[in-house]
């Protein structure tokens, strides 16, 4: 069973554009479908400005979306009274990119660790010390290291100790934004194997946020890639990295740097940059730094149609660009 | 004789503490692209602040050699240095967000350099900024003259710096982890950039970098930093396919790039030496899986390997080698 469903989930914005002119809308989030299992993780990948983060804070409850559908473990969040909305949140948690950020620097890592129990669970003083106590070893830290404060860990341990934070209640979706972006590469590895590591052991289903698609082709089993909000492919990852049907997954590919360039293999290099999200492009939304745009991609909206054992937002997917 | 050529450079923070540099050797060609690559607090930043004259107190540099263009840059007085620093000698850094000036034009501030540098004025400056901002590509540059910097984009931004960099004709331009912040697409833009202008100018290129990715793809030669030493200096991309020292070796495999496949990365154990728990023979020893006793006792020097100069006693890649 699935247990993150997203059905056409939006998430729009009012911005105030002086006394005088009517509010502008930005869509942030636009038509974002998705089935996420037990055990599995799903990729988000895009730029800054094309609604990862704005996909995080609606699947974390941290904002409602403005319409579409949210299931978590099988029950309805849009339209969820505040007391269901608190037990949701129990079951989905959140890693966030920059471990100097969120950790609280004046609270003893142990106490930080306790706190999700404290607030969520009735359990005692000694039996939360013992969760914690375990839950650091999961995740490779000393029983010693509970008093500590987090300005005395590197920014790796500290990333395990966010992890950590977000382990303690069992969820059953952990959302990750950008997790190890902040962190050196041999720590980034260490990270990775624990996320890892965790998922085999818990089954805990993840969102996986992040611009890297090296890093997302190691950890994801499905793919999604988003621009300005909208979804451009959807599929396996495997599939979407060896052969992406939209021109800017394909884009995206080229651009990231590889250990082994190959000379022969054609870049493509994406002129200009995103769009304004006030006043975003008409048909689709990729059109003005496409390379294969036409007149029909400049007036219809592409449909985010079938195709090749995924989905992709494109008119000319499988006909245009490198295979 | 090399552009640029460091002996024995260290610096410290402070007479007694240990340094954050230590015994680094580099030599760098007119026109030659070199990349730096290491984790942070592998003092790849700080050997480039050293320099360019920007370590302040209580920072200590010291070296045997630290030439650059035939000028010895630690006896330099900082008038000299000036005439230097900015024009022939130019660096572009990581956050654009920062490097630029909130509170002047991205005229007025490539102008500036024109005016200390080459000593033009009003019109003759207005058109040869208008020029730079036209060579870095920047859409409608006549207009962004009068932009602040607040109302460009990351990667516009990181497009003025260079054009404020590459202003005085530099013949060496560092540039520190210039595309960390931007987005791939953008980071695409702006390495291809750097290239053009390197090709272009036949200027001499120092990249410094945590993404070895983007060294396959742009420098000829590359230094590995660990922990304020250098401890593999060689070509691309063999030493990407054989790297000698276990270092380079670890970095490499933790990239997941390179275990397609496999279920766990490649991890080297433990985190860098800090400043004062710096292990007494060679700095990887703690970490190191191919560690003997020789490594605990001494410190290894850099000298030649089969392929590349390495810090190691026990190199990795040497078989089927002359």
């Amino acid at each position: 069973m699935s247990v993150l469903v997203a059905r056409d989930l939006a998430r729009h914005y009012q911005v105030s554009r002086g006394l005088f002119r009517e509010n502008a809308v930005v869509r942030a989030l636009d038509g974002i479908s998705f089935a996420l299992e037990a055990g599995q993780t799903l990729a988000v990948v895009g730029e800054s400005g094309c609604g990862k983060s704005t996909l995080a804070r609606a699947l974390t409850l941290i904002e409602q979306p403005t319409s579409g559908s949210l299931q978590i473990a099988g029950q309805e969040v849009t339209g969820a009274s505040k007391a269901e909305r608190k037990q949701l949140r129990r079951d989905v948690q959140m890693v966030f990119q920059s471990p100097y950020a969120s950790l609280n620097p004046r609270q003893k890592i142990g106490d930080q660790l306790a706190e999700p129990l404290l607030i969520n669970t009735g359990l005692s003083r000694a039996e939360r010390q013992e969760r914690v106590q375990a839950m650091m070893r999961q995740v490779g830290l000393r029983p010693e290291h509970y008093p500590r404060y987090p300005h005395m860990f590197s920014g790796g341990q500290r990333q395990r100790i966010a992890i950590a934070r977000a382990m303690m209640l069992g969820p059953k979706v952990l959302v990750a934004d950008e997790p190890t972006s902040a962190l050196d590469v041999s720590i980034q590895a260490q990270v990775l194997n624990l996320f890892m590591d965790l998922q085999e052991e818990f089954g805990t289903a993840y969102v996986f946020i992040s611009h890297n698609l090296s890093v997302v082709q190691h950890v994801a089993d499905r793919v999604l890639v988003m621009y300005l909000g909208r979804p451009m492919e959807l599929g396996p990852s495997e599939r979407v990295h060896d052969r992406p049907l939209h021109p800017y997954t394909q884009a995206l590919l080229s651009a990231t740097p590889t250990l082994h360039p190959d000379p022969n293999r054609p870049k493509i290099r994406l002129g200009g940059e995103l769009p304004n999200p006030l006043d975003p492009p008409s048909g689709c939304v990729f059109h003005p730094r496409c390379p294969y745009a036409t007149e029909r991609c400049r007036q219809e909206v592409p449909a985010f149609r079938p195709l090749d054992e995924r989905l992709v937002a494109c008119h000319y997917a499988g006909e245009v660009g490198v295979a | 004789m090399s552009l640029l050529e460091i002996r024995n450079l260290s610096v410290r923070f402070g007479a007694d503490a240990p340094p954050v540099v230590d015994a680094l050797d580099l030599t760098v060609e007119a026109g030659e692209v070199l990349a730096i690559v290491g984790e942070s607090g592998s003092g790849k930043s700080v050997t480039m602040l050293a320099l360019m004259g920007l370590v302040d107190a209580p920072g200590i540099v010291g070296a045997d050699v630290l030439r650059f263009d035939g000028s010895d840059m630690l006896r330099l007085t900082p008038r000299q240095r000036r005439r230097i620093v900015g024009k022939d000698l130019a660096m572009v850094f990581q956050d654009p967000m920062t490097a630029l000036n909130p509170s002047y034009t991205v005229g007025f501030q490539i102008e500036e350099v024109l005016r200390q540098h080459l000593g033009l004025k009003g019109r003759a400056a207005r058109q040869r900024a208008l020029a730079l901002l036209e060579r870095v590509e920047i859409p409608a540059a006549a207009s962004r003259l009068d932009a602040y910097p607040h109302q460009l984009s990351g990667g516009m931004s990181q497009r003025v710096a260079i054009a404020m960099a590459i202003a005085g004709e530099p013949k060496l331009l560092i540039a520190d982890e210039p595309t960390t912040a931007l987005d791939v697409t953008i980071q695409a833009q702006i390495m291809h950039l750097l290239l053009d202008l390197q090709r272009d100018r036949g200027m001499a290129l120092i990249l410094i970098t945590h993404d070895l990715a983007v060294v396959a793809e742009t420098a000829r030669r590359v230094c590995v930093m660990y922990a304020g030493e250098a401890v593999e200096v060689g070509h691309i991309p063999t030493l990407f396919e054989r790297p000698a020292h276990p270092y380079s070796e670890a970095l490499l495999a933790a990239i997941p790039e390179h275990s397609r496949g496999a279920r766990r990365l490649a991890t080297l154990p433990g985190i860098v030496p800090g400043r004062y728990d710096r292990p007494h023979g060679c700095l990887l020893s703690p970490r190191c899986p191919y560690v003997q006793d020789d490594c605990r006792a001494r410190r290894p020097p850099l000298e030649a390997k089969a392929q590349s100069l390495a810090r190691c006693f026990h190199p990795r890649n040497q078989e089927g080698l002359v």
